[in-house]
C-alpha cells in the first residue's frame, strides 16, 4: 500500500514518486515546447525561402557579437546546471546550491544583453510598427517581426526557467531535492538545456542569416 | 500513509462520499473520478449553451430575410457556437470526462500518475472558459470569424478576437497536460500482467490521442499567440499589407486542427469499442486491428491538413498529395468499422440503451467519413467547399459520432460513476426524436450544400427555403429528444434506483468493483491474467 493515495485537502504533501514517470512526463512537455517553437521554425522557413536577399540584409543589422556573446553566456549556464546535478549526486548540496545560483545569474545575463539588444533596434525605429521598419521591403519587415517574436518568446521561456530554478534553490535549501532524491532538479535542468538548444538555433537563423 | 490505507480496508467508503461533499472537497480534489465529475458538469453546461445557440441560428432559417436577427448577430452565433463547441465540448469531451474517470480503472490503477496536474489542467479549462464567456460580452462585441479565426480577417476586426482566441490558447494547456498525463500513466501505471496487448481498447484510444494532444497542441497555441500579437504589435507575419501570407495561417491553424479532429473522434471510437462486446457478449473481433488503427489514424491524421484548403491556392502538387493522404487514412478508420460489425456478428446482442446510442454512433459515423471522403476527392472538392455539405459533413462526425459516443458511454458507465441507474425506457424513448430530428436536420444540410447553398450566411434564397424549414423543423427535435435523456439523467441522480456494480455483465476492470467506486478504486491491486474481452460464451442468460 505505498502507492499514492488521492486525498482531498493535501495537496501540497501528496507524496508521489515514480522517477521514470516523472522523466517520461518531462520528455513529453519538452516535445510539446519543441512543437509550440516548431510553428514559428515553419513560418521562418517558409519566408526566408521567399525573401532571401532581405533576410540576408536584415541579418546584417544585428549585432553579431551581442549573439555570440549570449551563446557563450547560456552555454556556459548550461554547464552550471548540468554541474549542480551531479555535485547534488556526489552529495555536495552546497556546491550544488551554488551552481543553480550561477545558472539563474547567467539567465539574467543573458537578458539583460538581449534588452541592451531590442532597446537599440528600438532607438532606430526598427519595431513591429515602427516608422523605420515600415519603410523597409517585405521581407525585412517579416525578418525582424520573426526576429522578435521567436527571441521574445524564448525570452519568456528564460525567464520561467529561472522562475522554476529558484524553486529548485528553495526545496534544495529545505532539502526537499536531495542527494537521493534530485528528480526535480534533473527536470528542471532538461528544461534549462531545452531553452538553450533553442537559442542555438535562434542564433543561427537570425544573427548568422547574413 | 499506510496506516491510513489499511484502516480503509474492508467496506471502503465510495468516491462520493469519502474526503467529504463541500464544495472544497471538490474543487481542490485530486482524485480522478472527482475531477471527471467537474468536467462533466461543466462541459454540459457548455454543451447546453452551443446547443442553444445552435436551435437559435437554425430559428433564423426558418423564414426568408431577418427573422430573429441580423447579420453582425449571426456571425457572432456561429462563431462563438462552434469555439464553445469545439474547445469546450467536444476536443476535452471524452478524454477528460470518461477517461479520467476510466483510465486508471480499466488498468488496474488507483489514479492517474499526475493527480495535481490532473487537477491543474482542470483549472486551466475552467480559466480558459471563463475567457471564453468573457469575450462575448466585453470589448467590441463577440468574435465574429467563425471558429477558425482566419486571417487577415480576424486581425482587421474590431470584435473581441483576442481574448477569445487568448481562451483557446489557455484551453491548449489543458488538453496538453491531460495528454502528457495519460500517456505516463499508460506507461508506468499498468496493473501486474497487463502487457500492452492485454489492455482494453479504450486507453489504446487514449494512448494515441495523447501524443496527438501533445504534440498537435502547441502549434494551434503559437498560431493563436500570432494572431494576438498580430492584432497588438503588427508583426506582419500573416499581414498581406506587410508580406505576411495568410495561407501560412491556414496551414498552422489546421496543422492542428485537423489532427484535432481525432482528438475527438479517437476516444469516441474507443469508447464505442468498450460497449459494443459487453452488449454482443461476445470478445472484440480483431484486437489488435483497432489497437493499431488508433495509432495510425493518430499518425496518418496528423498529415492530411491539406485537404481543409483545397480551394486556397496552395498548389496542384499539394493538393493530390493531400488528396491521396486523406483517403488513406479513411483506411484505419473502416477497419474499425468492420471490427465493431464483425464483433456483432453472431454475438447475443441486447439492445440496451448504451448499444442503441453505440450502434447510432457506428451508423452516422459512417455517413460522417463516407461524406468526409467526397470532400478529399479534388474535384468534388471545388463543388462542395463552403457549403452546406461541409457543415452537414462534421456534424454528422462531430455530433453523430463523438456526440452520441459520449451520451452512448454516459449511458454505459452512468451506474458505475454515480451508483445509480436512469430509466431505461426513458432513454431508448429520448432516441427517437433525436434519431429522426439528426437526419432531418443535418441530411438536409448535405443536399442543400450539394444544391449550392454556402455556408455562414444568415439569410437564404427561395429555392433552399422547404430544405431550411425541414432542416429547422429538425432541429426541435433533436433538442426534445436531447432534453429527454439529459432530464433522465438528473431525475435519475435524485430518484433513480441503486445501481448494481455491474449491470451490463460488462467484464473490464471497472464492472469488478462497487458502484460507485471506492475512493481508491482498488482494495487490492488486480493482477492480470489474460486477454481484455474474454466472454464466457455460455455464462450469461
Amino acid at each position: 500500500m505505498s502507492s499514492a493515495i488521492p486525498q482531498p485537502h493535501t495537496l501540497p504533501s501528496a507524496a508521489h514518486h515514480d522517477y521514470a514517470g516523472s522523466k517520461i512526463a518531462m520528455w513529453l512537455f519538452l516535445f510539446s515546447e519543441i512543437c509550440l517553437f516548431g510553428g514559428l521554425f515553419l513560418l521562418y522557413s517558409a519566408y526566408r525561402a521567399k525573401y532571401p536577399h532581405e533576410f540576408h540584409d536584415a541579418g546584417n543589422e544585428l549585432n553579431f557579437v551581442i549573439g555570440v556573446i549570449n551563446t557563450l553566456v547560456l552555454l556556459t549556464s548550461s554547464l552550471s546546471m548540468a554541474a549542480s546535478i551531479t555535485a547534488l549526486q556526489k552529495g555536495s548540496r552546497r556546491l550544488a546550491m551554488l551552481l543553480v545560483g550561477v545558472t539563474v545569474v547567467l539567465g539574467a545575463v543573458f537578458l539583460v544583453n538581449k534588452y541592451f539588444e531590442w532597446m537599440a533596434k528600438f532607438h532606430h525605429g526598427l519595431y513591429p510598427n515602427g516608422p523605420e521598419l515600415l519603410k523597409r521591403p517585405p521581407g525585412e519587415i517579416l525578418f525582424f517581426g520573426l526576429y522578435f517574436t521567436m527571441t521574445g518568446l524564448h525570452g519568456l521561456h528564460v525567464i520561467a526557467g529561472m522562475v522554476v530554478l529558484s524553486f529548485m534553490l528553495a526545496l534544495m535549501a529545505r532539502n526537499r531535492i536531495r542527494q537521493d532524491d534530485y528528480g526535480k532538479l534533473e527536470n528542471a535542468g532538461l528544461y534549462w538545456h531545452l531553452v538553450d538548444v533553442i537559442w542555438i538555433f535562434l542564433l543561427n537563423l537570425f544573427y548568422l542569416a547574413a | 500513509m499506510s496506516a491510513m490505507a489499511a484502516h480503509a480496508l474492508g467496506d471502503e467508503p465510495s468516491y462520493l462520499e469519502a474526503g467529504g461533499r463541500g464544495l472544497r472537497s471538490w474543487i481542490l480534489s485530486t482524485d480522478h473520478k472527482r475531477i471527471a465529475i467537474l468536467y462533466l458538469v461543466c462541459m454540459l453546461s457548455f454543451f447546453l449553451v452551443g446547443a442553444t445557440l445552435g436551435v437559435l441560428m437554425r430559428l433564423e432559417q426558418l423564414t426568408m430575410g431577418p427573422t430573429i436577427m441580423q447579420p453582425q448577430t449571426y456571425n457572432a452565433m456561429f462563431t462563438v457556437h462552434g469555439v464553445i463547441m469545439i474547445f469546450l465540448f467536444v476536443i476535452p469531451g471524452l478524454p477528460a470526462v470518461f477517461g479520467n474517470f476510466f483510465l486508471p480503472i480499466l488498468i488496474g490503477a488507483k489514479d492517474v500518475a499526475f493527480p495535481r496536474l490532473n487537477l491543474l489542467s482542470w483549472y486551466f479549462f475552467v480559466t480558459g472558459a471563463v475567457l471564453a464567456v468573457t469575450s462575448l460580452f466585453t470589448g467590441a462585441g463577440p468574435p465574429d470569424t467563425g471558429w477558425t479565426f482566419y486571417v487577415p480577417y480576424s486581425i482587421r476586426t474590431g470584435t473581441n478576437v483576442s481574448l477569445a482566441v487568448f481562451a483557446a490558447f489557455v484551453l491548449g494547456f489543458s488538453s496538453i497536460l491531460t495528454g502528457i498525463n495519460f500517456v505516463t500513466t499508460i506507461h508506468r501505471l499498468r496493473a501486474p500482467g497487463m502487457g500492452w496487448h492485454r489492455m482494453p481498447l479504450f486507453p489504446w484510444s487514449l494512448y494515441a490521442t495523447g501524443w496527438v494532444q501533445i504534440l498537435a497542441t502547441p502549434i494551434i497555441g503559437i498560431t493563436l499567440l500570432l494572431v494576438i500579437l498580430e492584432r497588438f504589435f503588427g508583426i506582419g507575419v500573416f499581414d498581406p499589407a506587410k508580406g505576411g501570407d495568410p495561407l501560412l495561417y491556414q496551414h498552422l491553424f489546421w496543422i492542428y486542427s485537423h489532427p484535432a479532429v481525432y482528438i475527438m473522434i479517437l476516444p469516441a471510437m474507443g469508447a464505442i469499442t468498450e460497449i459494443i462486446p459487453t452488449f454482443a457478449h461476445r470478445t472484440i473481433f480483431g484486437y489488435r486491428a483497432i489497437a493499431y488503427s488508433s495509432v495510425a489514424i493518430a499518425a496518418l491524421g496528423s498529415v492530411v491538413w491539406g485537404h481543409h484548403m483545397f480551394t486556397s491556392g496552395m498548389g496542384e502538387m499539394a493538393n493530390v498529395v493531400f488528396s491521396l493522404l486523406t483517403f488513406l487514412v479513411a483506411i484505419p478508420s473502416a477497419i474499425k468499422v468492420f471490427n465493431w460489425v464483425s464483433t456483432l456478428h453472431k454475438g447475443s446482442i441486447v439492445v440496451e440503451p448504451p448499444m442503441l446510442y453505440a450502434l447510432t454512433f457506428i451508423f452516422l459515423f459512417s455517413i460522417g467519413g463516407l461524406t468526409g471522403l467526397m470532400q478529399g476527392a479534388l474535384a468534388v472538392n471545388v463543388h462542395l467547399h463552403d457549403t452546406y455539405f461541409i457543415v452537414g459533413h462534421f456534424h454528422y462526425v462531430m455530433f453523430g459520432g463523438t456526440g452520441f459516443a459520449f451520451f452512448a458511454s454516459l449511458l454505459y458507465w452512468f451506474p458505475k460513476m454515480f451508483g445509480k441507474m436512469y430509466n431505461r425506457r426513458v432513454a431508448t424513448l429520448a432516441w427517437f426524436p433525436m434519431f429522426i430530428g439528426f437526419n432531418m436536420l443535418y441530411f438536409t444540410m448535405l443536399v442543400l450544400g450539394v444544391m449550392g447553398m454556402p455556408r455562414r450566411y444568415y439569410d437564404h434564397l427561395p429555392q433552399f427555403h422547404t430544405a431550411h424549414v425541414v432542416a429547422t423543423v429538425g432541429s426541435w427535435f433533436l433538442v426534445a429528444g436531447l432534453l429527454i435523456l439529459l432530464g433522465n439523467f438528473v431525475v435519475a441522480l435524485f430518484r433513480g434506483r441503486k445501481a448494481e456494480a455491474n449491470p451490463w455483465g460488462g467484464v473490464s476492470l471497472e464492472w469488478t468493483i462497487s458502484s460507485p467506486p471506492p475512493m481508491e478504486n482498488f482494495e487490492q491491486v488486480p493482477t492480470i491474467a489474460g486477454p481484455p474481452y474474454h466472454f464466457n460464451p455460455v455464462a450469461h442468460r
